[in-house]
């Protein structure tokens, strides 16, 4: 007869934990990974140093015209000069602080949303929705009292921004609507929701946008003209809310059909299914799939260019064309480049911040 | 309290469910085939039979999964057709336990209890918390209230699809093979749950391969093979003296 005695729990190893662990686990784990690691780091310190010389050590700061550039890194000088330009565009400096209140303004309104535990948050988001808009509008367009800034004025980061945030914000709810459509069983919704992703993901968002700005006024009445931004916002809006279509349909597709099932079962209402059951879940498996959207259309913004709004990218560039600061383009991309890494790279950061706060276990 | 039942003449109060010449195709294939059933208030039904044979077909045409095309499924007096507002009725009126449990598990248990309560029902948040607690105690889990549904056993799981069925006070429940996905030492404690609800009198119809549950709670035993409905008796003569050739070659490859 066998006697079992209980075996007592015992620590680790020690060279599987602490730092030792750590680096023989993960860069020297095998001959080609210590090979792999040395070169890493070869490459790493031959370009990384001269990289911080140029950008930071040896950069210039101060001055305001190109003469103030004496050292050999980078002119930051010009980029300090044309600051307004680049944010604002050739929106009047006596009203810049209106765009920059409805910045704030929403900047507020979005952490206070996304803090949690805020009081009133159905209250805040209902405000930020139906009359945040209204207030932006007036705000950034003029009106009531406002002197009236016309939208070929607006330019730089301030358009890039706007472009980006009405996009998003009309994307996602198009997009869970053609999502359900499509996979309705109704059959018109469900034709004209394909017809309609199919066309828009069919062509490239430049030929939407030139159509927009181009081809539509041939068509249109004269007296009924849109204006040019206004266009660019829907073309870019639908454009968008094709792709985002189906990556929720994509999470749609991956529920089990039993969620569904016991919503029926319980009695609940097809509303009510889809808004408490189905699309809180199937939201939350593609948060990859939308901020990866998201950050396309924030990018995507660059193409209105084409169609001559002036958006950050496109004000950085022609400000290159001037014959005071010719030959400072690497500081003006770099510049645009980490502008928009920051606003990409923070919408990353929060998805991944939102998928862990939403994670409850595994699923059955 | 059955036997009470049988002797008063049967009226359609008493009638819990009535199906009447039921057939259903899924596209080609006919799977339930002139399915005829009468089901009083309080009887407690099992039905087997092979896997492929229609069992789950059948019990998910009762509250609309399904859609039958032909014959009458009458469920507490109304006709479940394509009329939506019955088919609203009737859903509130049954409740149902699926072999995958399928809670929902982006919300707590306490949550999944209230929350057809409170959109369907329309009742006060406060009152369908305190229903839910009463019927996960009835579970006997309502320590795990807060917790997630991945947190969960299986049999746990399935007792909380249990408690959140019973929160909308349904009159009949549906039972679509409650033990099948569960590992062996968890299956007696949903079962203890089935049978104590069993012996509150409560309409369950339960698709089932445990021949001991059937033993113990059911009025009648239903035998289907094929989409049609091959047998049907009380426990004892169905277990001990089936008719069919059909039913008896089951029956010795399960027991």
């Amino acid at each position: 007869m066998i006697v079992h005695t209980p075996h007592p729990n015992l620590p680790p190893p020690s060279t599987s934990v602490g730092i030792i662990g750590w680096i023989r686990k993960n860069l020297f784990s095998s001959p080609l990974n210590s090979v792999l690691t040395l070169c890493a780091l070869y490459i790493i310190f031959k370009y990384v140093p001269p990289m911080i010389r140029w950008t930071l050590l040896d950069a210039n700061w101060a001055g305001s015209t190109r003469d103030a550039c004496t050292n050999d890194g980078a002119c930051w000088v010009f980029i300090k000069v044309r600051f307004h330009q680049f944010m604002f565009g050739f929106y009047p400096a006596s009203e810049y602080w209106r765009v920059i209140l409805a910045f704030g303004l929403i900047g507020a309104l979005i952490a206070y949303l996304l803090i949690e535990r805020t009081p009133k948050k159905s209250w805040v988001a209902a405000f930020t929705i139906f009359v945040y808009p209204i207030i932006a509008f007036f705000l950034f367009y003029g009106g009531l009292g406002l002197p009236v800034v016309e939208t070929y004025k607006w330019g730089g980061l301030m358009l890039t921004l706007i472009l980006a945030t009405i996009g998003m914000f009309f994307a996602l709810p198009f997009g869970i609507i053609l999502a359900l459509g499509r996979r309705s069983s109704m059959p018109i919704p469900k034709a004209l929701s394909v017809v309609f992703i199919e066309l828009w993901r069919g062509v490239p968002l430049i030929t939407v946008l030139f159509m927009s700005s181009v081809m539509l006024p041939l068509f249109m009445p004269e007296e009924l003209r849109i204006d040019k931004l206004a266009r660019a916002l829907i073309g870019i809006s639908l454009f968008q809310s094709a792709y985002m279509a189906e990556v929720i349909r994509g999470g749609l597709q991956a529920l089990p059909k039993g969620q569904m099932e016991a919503a029926d079962a319980l009695g609940l209402s097809y509303r009510q299914a889809m808004s408490l059951i189905i699309l809180p879940q199937a939201l939350k498996t593609v948060i990859p799939g939308i901020v990866n959207t998201f950050i396309e259309l924030f990018k995507d913004t660059t193409l209105v260019l084409i169609i001559g709004l002036m958006d950050l990218l496109s004000i950085v560039q022609s400000a290159f064309a001037d014959p005071k600061w010719l030959g400072f383009s690497v500081e003006g991309y770099v510049f645009a480049g980490l502008l928009y890494w920051i606003f990409c790279f923070s919408m990353s950061q929060y998805s991944q911040r939102l998928e862990r706060k939403l994670h409850t276990g595994h699923k059955r | 309290m059955n036997e009470s039942t049988a002797k008063r003449t049967l009226t359609n109060e008493d009638l819990a469910i009535e199906v009447k010449g039921m057939h259903k195709w899924y596209g080609e294939f006919h799977v339930l085939k002139d399915i005829n059933l009468t089901i009083k208030r309080g009887e407690r039904i099992i039905i087997c039979g092979p896997s492929g044979c229609g069992k789950s077909t059948l019990i998910r045409c009762l509250n609309r999964l399904e859609v039958h095309q032909k014959g009458e499924i009458w469920v507490d007096g109304i006709e479940l057709n394509d009329d939506l507002k019955h088919i609203e009725k009737i859903r509130k009126d049954i409740g149902m336990v699926f072999q995958q449990f399928n809670l929902f598990p982006h919300l707590t248990v306490l949550e999944n209890c209230c929350l057809a309560p409170i959109w369907v029902l329309k009742q006060p948040r406060r009152q369908a918390e305190a229903a839910a607690m009463r019927y996960l105690e009835r579970v006997k889990i309502p320590d795990q209230a807060d917790k997630y549904p991945g947190q969960l056993s299986g049999g746990q799981q399935q007792r909380v699809a249990i408690a959140r069925s019973l929160c909308m006070n349904p009159n009949i429940m549906l039972f679509d093979e409650p033990t099948s996905a569960l590992d062996p030492e968890m299956i007696k404690e949903v079962l203890d749950v089935m049978v104590d609800l069993a012996n509150e009198g409560m309409t369950m119809l339960c698709v089932t391969h445990e021949m001991g549950f059937a033993k113990t709670v059911a009025d009648r035993v239903i035998f289907m093979d094929s989409g049609e409905i091959i047998e049907e008796n009380d426990p004892e003569s169905f277990f001990s003296n089936p008719q069919s050739d059909r039913t008896k070659l089951f029956l010795s490859q399960i027991l």
